[in-house]
């Protein structure tokens, strides 16, 4: 039996590969991955609670997060593809239109 | 019986209709809405005061509610008794006839349907002024009055000096405005209403009771009575105040005739007549009312006896006659003064409608060394003209005479501590009046002519709705003083009789031979007065340039007004346009108010130009901010 600490420190360990990745690297797919590591660190720690605590409503969070993230991704990718066509650069460095 | 409402709404119906259809579809026709409704009024209020006489009762009724806040409640309500009866009659009698005669002098003139809703709403104001029962209205009436006053001074508003002079009657008159208002606020503080009725019966006992005024004790009653005279003095051109009516002539003159000598003006006197019960018990308030008038009427007769402005002759003979009100109203023969109010509307406003018929003939020449000889091509005008000034210098029979005749003899025998000598001011004021008045005339109308060429062949008398005014306004100069001829020459003394219940009347104890010395002497006053004027003008016409020349000092500071005017403008008005350069533009309001105004928006500018650097656009950087926040918010719920 895995001790619940140890899924805690991998959820943990990925979530903040993911942060890191997010605010380090500049290539915007690999940002994209970043958040869906996050997304499934997130789904570990759920589904060891569920587990640990014999209550099945933290694995149907984990579908709906999924599902959630399905969305996203096709959603997410769509834009990533929109932007490459405009600006011929994955590079977020050259997406700084957001300024006030 | 609500008829006498109709007495004040008329004209200000008239004035409604002529200032919303005047300009695009009445023209030519306003005068029409506006003589009739004045007309109307001039009936009901014929009407009230033959009832009056007939002995109904006296109307004090509320009309509506105008406000209530605590304790203190207003509504818009009427008084009419005896002296509002009378004050009606000769407010609605001058406006009517002036009316008439403004068809005749603002013939052509672009703004006439202007002039004749002015004229209208005036005489509602005036209305709303005398018919008042509380002083909030009177106030209202007050402010009302002047503001038409205003706007008929500056009715030719592109002439500078007219607008001006608008100006100058409106802002000296805020000074005795203020000290109204004060009184009006004391004397609710004192009794906790400003209803007349309530006040006036209240007053007596407060009669002994003081306040701290500015760190004196003072009577309250004397101090109620001189903030109210304030107000008085403002109105009625009364020195120190006195300077706006002289310029107030740059206005049509029958606005001159309606407002600035037969009713507007006399708004002072009536306050002073209608507050009686206060003023009466103040020794001090009166003495100051008596002394006011007497020094005002005497000053204003000596300048008018070197001007050479026909209009503003006039107008110094206002105010001197005014003074002679305030005289009378100050030694205690309120009735008397008003009795010299009622016969004076008739006798001024027929001086300024003559006057306004000679500029008329003239083209518009004001000054009297250009006249003379116009007897011959204007006989209406000099007849009338002739008469008022007979009647206003005091010629026995005529209704000036009988008037002053009771002021200066309820002076000499009133019980007033300056009775006496407000008694020889008066006389000496009636010999100035007859010499200045029979210069204007001599001048005007006697010996040869004076001005241009042009101008004489010009000459010519007025159409028939001026000179119609000018006879009906002659009949008041003459008749009008009959109602009140003294009981010495065996008349009965009606109008004092009439006005008693609400004036009272003062004990005169003086014998009949003193009756008949004061008469004399103001007799042979106002008769010299006239001699003299004709040896001057008519016989010797060289000795007023010898005298102006012995003594040219003199001479001067009377032509010169005694320098009132500098006096202001080196003391008021060139520091207060000197402060507002100076101080409020280039202090107060360059340096505080805009740099406020422009402070607030430009460190607002200042504080978000710091803001926005953080917001990079950067998708990464919001991010890492975000994670630093939740980093945080997470130290701290562990740490703590």
């Amino acid at each position: 039996m895995v001790p619940l600490n140890w899924y805690l420190m991998l959820s943990a360990a990925v979530f903040a590969i993911g942060v890191l990745g997010f605010l380090i690297r500049r290539n915007i797919i690999i940002i994209f991955i970043s958040i869906e590591l996050m997304l499934n660190a997130v789904n570990i720690s759920l589904v060891a609670f569920s587990h640990y605590l014999q209550d099945l409503r933290g694995q149907i969070l984990v579908f709906f997060v999924i599902t959630v993230a399905a969305a996203e991704a096709a959603i997410g990718l769509a834009i990533i593809i929109a932007l490459f066509r405009n600006k011929d650069t994955v590079h977020v460095d050259e997406m700084n239109e957001m300024k006030g | 019986m609500n008829n006498y409402l109709l007495i004040p709404f008329l004209p200000l119906a008239a004035f409604v209709i002529n200032i919303l259809f005047g300009r695009r579809y009445l023209k030519e026709n306003a005068h029409w809405v506006s003589i009739l409704a004045v007309a109307g009024s001039w009936v009901l209020a014929v009407m009230t005061l033959t009832g009056m006489l007939a002995g109904k009762p006296i109307i004090n009724q509320d009309l509506y509610s105008w406000m209530v806040s605590g304790n203190f409640k207003v509504s818009v309500g009427f008084l009419i008794d005896q002296l509002t009866a009378v004050m009606l009659v000769v407010v609605t009698t001058c406006s009517t006839l002036i009316h008439v005669y403004s068809v005749g002098y603002m013939h052509g003139d672009k703004g006439y349907y202007r002039f004749f809703a002015y004229l209208s709403l005036f005489t509602f104001s005036m209305l709303m002024l005398v018919m008042a029962n509380n002083f909030l209205q009177l106030y209202f009436g007050w402010e009302a009055v002047g503001l038409c006053s205003y706007f008929l001074i500056g009715y030719y508003f592109d002439k500078k000096s007219a607008s001006d002079a608008g100006k100058k009657a409106f802002i000296v008159n805020r000074f005795g405005d203020f000290g109204f208002g004060l009184g009006v606020i004391m004397i609710f503080l004192t009794f906790g209403t400003i209803y007349y009725e309530p006040v006036f019966a209240q007053a007596g006992g407060l009669a002994s009771q003081t306040v701290n005024f500015l760190g004196y004790d003072v009577h309250l009653m004397t101090l109620i009575a001189l903030l109210l005279f304030c107000g008085a003095i403002g109105k009625s051109a009364q020195m120190p105040l006195h300077v706006w009516l002289p310029d107030a002539m740059e206005g049509p003159t029958p606005v001159s005739a309606l407002i600035h000598a037969a009713t507007m003006v006399t708004a002072g006197v009536f306050l002073v007549a209608r507050c009686s019960p206060l003023f009466s018990l103040s020794e001090t308030a009166l003495i100051v009312v008596a002394l006011t008038g007497a020094i005002t009427s005497l000053f204003a007769a000596t300048i008018g006896l070197v001007q050479n402005d026909i209009k503003r002759i006039i107008a110094y003979s206002t105010i001197s006659q005014l003074g002679y009100m305030f005289l009378a109203a100050g030694v205690g023969a309120y009735s008397a003064g008003v009795f010299h109010l009622y016969t004076h509307a008739f006798f001024k406003a027929l001086l300024f409608l003559c006057a306004g018929s000679v500029m008329h003939a003239m083209s518009g020449e004001l000054n009297l060394q250009k006249m003379g000889g116009l007897k011959k091509y204007m006989p209406v005008t000099y007849w009338t003209m002739l008469i008022a000034s007979l009647s206003i210098a005091g010629v026995p029979g005529l209704a000036g005479f009988f008037s002053k005749d009771e002021i200066l003899w309820l002076a000499y025998a009133g019980a007033s501590p300056v009775g006496r000598f407000v008694w020889v001011i008066g006389t000496v004021v009636a010999f100035l009046t007859a010499f200045y008045s029979f210069r204007l005339i001599f001048l005007t109308f006697h010996g040869k002519f004076r001005g241009t060429h042009e101008q004489e062949h010009h000459l010519h008398e007025s159409p028939k709705a001026m000179t119609i005014p000018l006879i009906l306004l002659c009949g008041g100069a003459i008749a009008s003083g009959w109602v009140g001829i003294p009981h010495l020459l065996g008349g009965g003394a009606h109008f004092t009789e009439f006005l008693k219940p609400v004036l009272g009347h003062p004990e005169a104890n003086a014998t009949h031979a003193e009756e008949w010395m004061v008469m004399a002497i103001s007799i042979i006053a106002g008769l010299s007065g006239i001699g003299l004027a004709a040896l001057f003008y008519l016989v010797k016409t060289d000795i007023p340039v010898k005298l102006a020349q012995q003594f040219s000092a003199v001479h001067k500071i009377l032509f010169n007004k005694y320098y009132v005017d500098e006096l202001y403008s080196f003391l008021i008005v060139r520091p207060a346009i000197w402060t507002a350069k100076n101080i409020l533009i280039n202090i107060t309001d360059t340096k505080i108010i805009e740099a406020v105004v422009n402070g607030i928006p430009k460190s607002i500018g200042a504080f978000s130009g710091q803001l926005r650097k953080i917001q990079t656009g950067f998708l990464q950087h919001y991010a890492a901010i975000m994670a630093t926040g939740i980093l945080i918010i997470i130290a701290v719920m562990l740490l703590r």
